[in-house]
């Protein structure tokens, strides 16, 4: 792989209107910085996550929107970039404000979104569509800052739901060595604590053989604990937690980033006109759609909702439309979705899936709650600091 | 466009049926077995199972009853099968993943939404030629055609939107925006009126169809359903006037509304994931597709009750019956 910084693409992307264009037609301009770093080598290569994951999403819902748009004579632009030098980042988003750009889809960790936030004057309206980091919905709380991807917390809440559901609460976590595993590992130790789970040893992998050759030989002992009901594997990158099914010392199901997995999307889901959403993607990307991908499209589906509802494209206006009672985003997961006042977070569904099929989906039935069954996952009003809507 | 020789139609359609005779009969689609399953609408049970193309979706019959037009949305086609034979007989070109379609009072033009493409397509039902193309918004699904020919109505789920197809020129005229993801829209007997349900937004609209102005929403309330699990799907208008019924989708419920106050009569339990609906030739039955319970179940119209439940095959969606 190419080793030096390089920009690796800028899209501009239009579609011919077919209506005039008349005085009152809207030209809504939505700006895309993801950032594509090089994360160095994995044991498990066989099945790398696409470079462009959240792009091509973004420019689905550019492609949708715009179908819809040019009935309303509203038609929307895309002024992309990704990269995959970090400093490039923030200078980036400037010169896309400094163009006129008001509307950002962000696919950038926790930091640079913090950075950026922070360079960009407050008549910007942004959607973190790539970082799933907790503190983001917990303690950060950058006003006016929206999510569409789920929190690590709302993830492994799902999982969690499942779990106690089949009463398999006794959890061997398995741990790899980056920020982000550890990150998803302390997610799962908060869910635990919440139903009621216990973390009968938490065990951080740390070996550097080659385990396409020796899982058989060296996952057994490691998972040799005392007794369990299930694996849960922290292992966000995949480097060795595809080697844990099967290799484990007592027979027992392997679930976490792994296994059975709580993701965003993934191309076994199919209910809801899901099917639909998964075959214009993948005619447009030429691959399947990934949860990156569908953050990427529920941020611009958002945006344009809330422009065909509102008729304006002022960031200010379209920011408390989406937090009001009346915003609504049919977005494919068998339910409308809305906005956390206090967080900025998108209410979802949490489909558990393994590499063929769907296994379920959270809420599970009986998680009842005051508001909605959707705040059982992640953290609820009470459990964050945040309060972004401003007038609250 | 020449004259459509409807008499002539109807009559050789008589007589290829009449050899068939029997009783009233109901066709299901079983989206996940790529069958119909056929009802003996006497006994109320499955007398057949006919194979036909992939994911067969929305069914509606020809105006002379000969005919039934089959969307096989895998198969990227529209399937004309011959009722007195039971045996596809030609294969439309639909364009691509057809979903729902109307047939126009002419007896020959077939409007198809196609879902994967933003296309509404028409198809000569006579000599199998693609009359147009429309553009329409993304995901369109839902298709009727006013009792006098004049409009087509396409609805697009992801745009929520119906969009108004003048079926003279072809040519889209209007658009309503609507609450999100509208599924199906069926206008009253008289034409004047139009029912279209938003399946996310759970709500139907009652459309007035000279201004197609929004001139009423219902929304549905069921204990101890939470309100985002009322999802409208199918509306059906009983022949009197005097009734709409709104299957509720997840809710496994079907709504029973004044089709004049629009008040909301009942709320009557029936089969899981309740989609589209269709009344017995007489009225006195309705019977409902409940695609995960994978079965119909039988409204008695008059006592307001769900009399019974049909077994049929895997995801069943569409529905027709005849005499």
């Amino acid at each position: 792989m190419n080793k030096l910084p390089r920009l690796l693409y800028t899209a501009a992307l239009t579609v011919p209107l077919t209506t005039n264009a008349l005085a009152t037609s809207l030209e809504i301009e939505i700006g895309y910085v993801g950032f594509e770093p090089d994360h160095g080598p994995v044991l498990s290569n066989l099945l790398p996550e696409p470079a462009d994951t959240g792009f091509k999403g973004v420019e689905l819902g550019i492609l949708d929107s715009n179908t819809t748009g040019r009935f309303l004579k509203q038609h929307y632009t895309l002024r992309g970039l990704s990269t995959d030098k970090a400093d490039e980042i923030v200078p980036a988003t400037r010169t896309l404000y400094d163009q006129g750009v008001r509307l950002f889809v962000l696919n950038l960790n926790r930091e640079q979104l913090i950075n950026v936030a922070t360079a960009l004057p407050d008549d910007a309206l942004l959607i973190n569509a790539g970082s799933q980091d907790n503190r983001l919905r917990t303690h950060d709380c950058i006003p006016g800052l929206l999510h569409s991807m789920p929190s690590r917390a709302m993830l492994t809440d799902a999982l969690a739901q499942w779990l106690a559901k089949k009463r398999w609460n006794r959890w061997l976590l398995l741990e790899g060595q980056t920020q982000e595993d550890k990150a998803y590992a302390d997610s799962l130790a908060r869910s635990a604590q919440r139903m009621g789970a216990v973390i009968v040893a938490r065990k951080q992998w740390s070996f550097d053989t080659d385990l396409r050759r020796t899982a058989q030989q060296e996952l057994p002992p490691f998972t040799q604990t005392s007794e369990y009901d299930v694996v849960i594997v922290a292992d966000e990158r995949g480097d060795f937690g595809e080697y844990v099914p099967f290799n484990t010392w007592l027979p027992r199901p392997v679930v976490g980033t792994q296994g059975m997995s709580p993701v965003t999307w993934h191309r076994v889901v199919e209910a809801w006109g899901a099917a639909q959403l998964q075959s214009r993607f993948s005619k447009l990307a030429n691959r399947d759609m990934y949860g990156g991908d569908y953050a990427g499209w529920a941020a611009v589906r958002t945006l344009a909702e809330a422009v065909t509802q509102t008729g304006s494209i002022d960031p200010a206006n379209l920011h408390r439309f989406i937090m009001s009672e009346q915003f609504q985003l049919g977005a494919f997961k068998g339910r409308k979705l809305t906005y956390r006042s206090w967080s900025g977070q998108l209410r979802q569904p949490i489909p558990l899936v393994h590499p063929r099929a769907l296994v379920s989906q959270s809420p599970q039935e009986g998680y009842l709650h005051p508001v909605t069954d959707l705040d059982t996952l992640g953290f609820d009003q009470r459990e964050s600091q945040c309060s972004v809507k401003g007038d609250s | 466009m020449p004259k459509p020789p409807f008499l002539k139609t109807l009559l050789i359609g008589a007589l290829l049926a009449s050899p068939m005779t029997q009783a009233a009969t109901a066709y299901v689609s079983n989206e996940k077995d790529n069958t119909l399953s056929v009802i003996d609408l006497e006994t109320l049970e499955v007398t057949d199972t006919i194979d036909v193309g992939e994911r067969p979706r929305g069914i509606a019959l020809s105006k002379d009853h000969s005919k039934l037009f089959i969307c096989a949305s895998d198969s990227d086609t529209v399937q004309v099968m011959d009722l007195a034979t039971q045996r596809i007989i030609a294969n439309l070109p639909s364009g691509e993943d057809p979903e729902q379609f109307a047939l126009h009072p002419d007896n020959r033009r077939l409007y198809i939404a196609n879902e994967d493409d933003a296309l509404v397509t028409v198809v000569d039902t006579d000599t199998h030629e693609v009359l147009a193309q429309i553009d329409v918004g993304v995901e369109p699904e839902g298709m009727a055609v006013s009792p006098d020919g004049r409009w087509a109505v396409n609805t697009s789920e992801t745009t929520s939107m119906l969009h108004w197809i003048d079926t003279e020129t072809h040519e889209l005229v209007d658009n309503t925006l609507v609450d999100q993801r509208p599924r199906h829209v069926e206008f009253s007997h008289d034409g004047s009126v139009l029912w279209a349900s938003s399946e996310i937004g759970g709500t139907v609209s009652i459309i007035d169809v000279d201004s197609r102005q929004i001139s009423q929403k219902l929304s549905f309330r069921i204990r101890g359903i939470h309100p985002d699990k009322i999802q409208p799907v199918g509306v059906k208008l009983s022949a009197d006037g005097r009734y709409a019924f709104v299957a509720l989708g997840p809710a496994n419920h079907v709504a029973v509304v004044d089709a004049r106050s629009h008040e909301i009569l009942d709320y009557l339990l029936v089969g899981r994931r309740v989609w589209h609906m269709e009344f017995t030739p007489d009225q006195k039955y309705l019977l409902t597709t409940n695609g995960v319970s994978g079965d119909v179940s039988v409204i008695d119209v008059d006592a307001m009750k769900v009399t019974k439940s049909i077994k049929v095959g895997r995801y069943p969606w569409g529905i027709v019956t005849l005499d």
